[in-house]
């Protein structure tokens, strides 16, 4: 991916990523407690844990779709600050593939990757649909440009959600388990269509229970328990030995 | 009393007068309705807003409005602004009363409709950088569209036999010249029978017309839609 967007503030630092003392509370409830978090350029972050862990929570703050109410945020030397022209700037680094793809149903493949393009980086219709069909043609879906997503299965759905957000060439990918709402036979070209962004250096933070995804792809593996990071390292190590009781209890729980 | 005359039904059905009040409802109607909907979005969105005054104004105006009968609006409108040194005329006043009332009305089903998108499109769009308003205009409006017509089709429907309240006001749509035409030859059941005639027509064409939204604006979700639809520039 071309990086022809300049941020002079995002050159100084060397993370993609960096939490420092988060915490986000819904009323009593602390949904994160004290996250410190680094993730480096091109580094890539699974991050699992029990449901409610804070997981979700965790990586929606990062681009402001949750509000964080202390601690600091900063996305490529950003900061996230809570005002509107500080939370643009950070969601221009940033892209998201949700659980439930939340493609725009009333508009064809084509008009939901060309959307933002045309609105925010006002690229003409011409240029965003060649960027578009570019990014199409690479999860394999071109064909299908015409189509409404109604028309689509839940994994060429997903994988139209992951061009559509490549086409506002984000530094960081956030992926809120992408193929949970899948059925078991379209998790796998999701996941292909993920792995192949490895290759362009994109840093990609990962909300998922598939652990063959976390072995074989990640960098680092973050475990989360009741709002707080428990353990990181690396997959073998965090697969073979884990650390804290609590992540050998999870690990227990999901591998059969 | 006589009983039923089936010829003078017909003759009423046909009769040019009564024709003439059809159009008066028509334009009524569509106007009210154009009306509405431009001062219900304006409310429906006071009503959703973040700022206490606009809200706390769309609240009493949707309370007042749906609270109090459409019939003493159009009176108080029509013989009080006056007093005021306003004169609006029978037509205006019957256009505004009506607007006023159906406005309260849509401004609530097109909040119903904005409040059934799914947040997950919000948050789709917040994540691409798309500017707010194209997020209103090309993401929630046309899907808020789309869940608000049905109940659209029957406020609409709803409004088309209220606009009959004018006639109390002397505005000569079906209703006033029905009256107009019983107090000739006191044929009340052949008279109003027509006319009941004509308001199942215009319902009828108005059903249809709403159908046709419906799919046009369901068509998107139709798994095995063959077509790929036309491109919009």
């Amino acid at each position: 991916m071309t990086n022809d967007t300049h941020h002079g503030l995002g050159e100084k630092d060397q993370y993609a990523v960096r939490m420092e003392a988060v915490y986000k509370r819904y009323g009593d409830f602390t949904a994160l407690t004290e996250i410190d978090l680094k993730v480096g350029k091109g580094e890539r972050i699974v991050i699992c844990g029990p449901s409610g862990s804070g997981k979700s929570t965790l990586i929606r703050c990062i681009n402001h779709i949750e509000k964080h109410d202390e601690g600091l945020i900063f996305v490529n030397g950003i900061e996230l600050q809570h005002n509107p022209k500080s939370i643009d700037r950070v969601r221009r680094e940033t892209g998201m593939v949700f659980q439930n793809f939340n493609l725009f149903p009333h508009m064809t493949i084509l008009e939901n990757c060309v959307l933002a393009p045309m609105s925010a980086h006002r690229l003409s219709r011409k240029d965003a649909e060649d960027r578009a069909r570019a990014l199409l043609e690479r999860v394999h879906i071109a064909d299908q440009a015409q189509k409404f997503p109604a028309q689509l299965s839940g994994g060429q759905q997903q994988r139209v959600a992951i061009a559509r957000a490549l086409c506002m060439q984000p530094k960081v990918m956030l992926f809120d388990e992408p193929t949970s709402a899948l059925d078991p036979e379209m998790v796998k070209e999701v996941l292909e269509t993920m792995k192949s962004l490895v290759g362009d250096g994109m840093t990609m933070i990962c909300v998922t229970h598939e652990m063959g995804f976390a072995r074989e792809v990640a960098d680092r593996v973050v475990f989360m328990d009741r709002g707080r990071i428990v353990e990181q390292a690396p997959p073998d190590q965090f697969f073979t030995a884990p650390q804290t009781e609590r992540a050998r209890y999870f690990l227990d729980q999901i591998i059969h | 009393m006589r009983f039923f005359d089936p010829a003078a039904f017909v003759d009423y059905l046909f009769n040019h007068f009564l024709m003439g009040g059809v159009l008066v409802t028509i334009g009524l109607t569509l106007a009210s309705v154009a009306g509405g909907l431009v001062l219900g979005m304006i409310i429906a969105l006071m009503r959703m807003s973040q700022n206490l005054a606009l809200y706390g104004f769309a609240r009493t105006y949707i309370w007042f409005f749906r609270g109090t009968p459409l019939l003493i609006q159009l009176v108080v409108i029509y013989t009080g602004l006056p007093q005021l040194g306003i004169k609006l005329g029978v037509i205006n006043s019957a256009l505004i009363g009506l607007i006023l009332h159906e406005a309260s009305y849509l401004a609530e089903i097109i909040r119903s409709g904005f409040m059934s998108v799914p947040q997950g499109q919000r948050e789709a769009a917040w994540a691409l950088s798309v500017p707010r308003r194209t997020i209103f205009w090309r993401v929630t409006l046309p899907q808020a569209f789309r869940l608000m017509i049905p109940p659209f089709g029957n406020s609409v429907n709803s409004l088309l036999k209220a606009t009959s309240l004018a006639s109390v006001i002397s505005v000569e749509e079906i209703m006033r010249r029905s009256d107009m035409l019983m107090q000739e030859h006191f044929q009340i059941l052949e008279v109003y029978a027509a006319a009941a005639v004509y308001y199942l027509l215009l319902v009828s064409v108005w059903d249809l017309i709403q159908q046709r939204l419906e799919s046009h604006f369901g068509r998107s979700l139709d798994r095995n839609a063959k077509s790929t639809p036309a491109k919009r520039r």
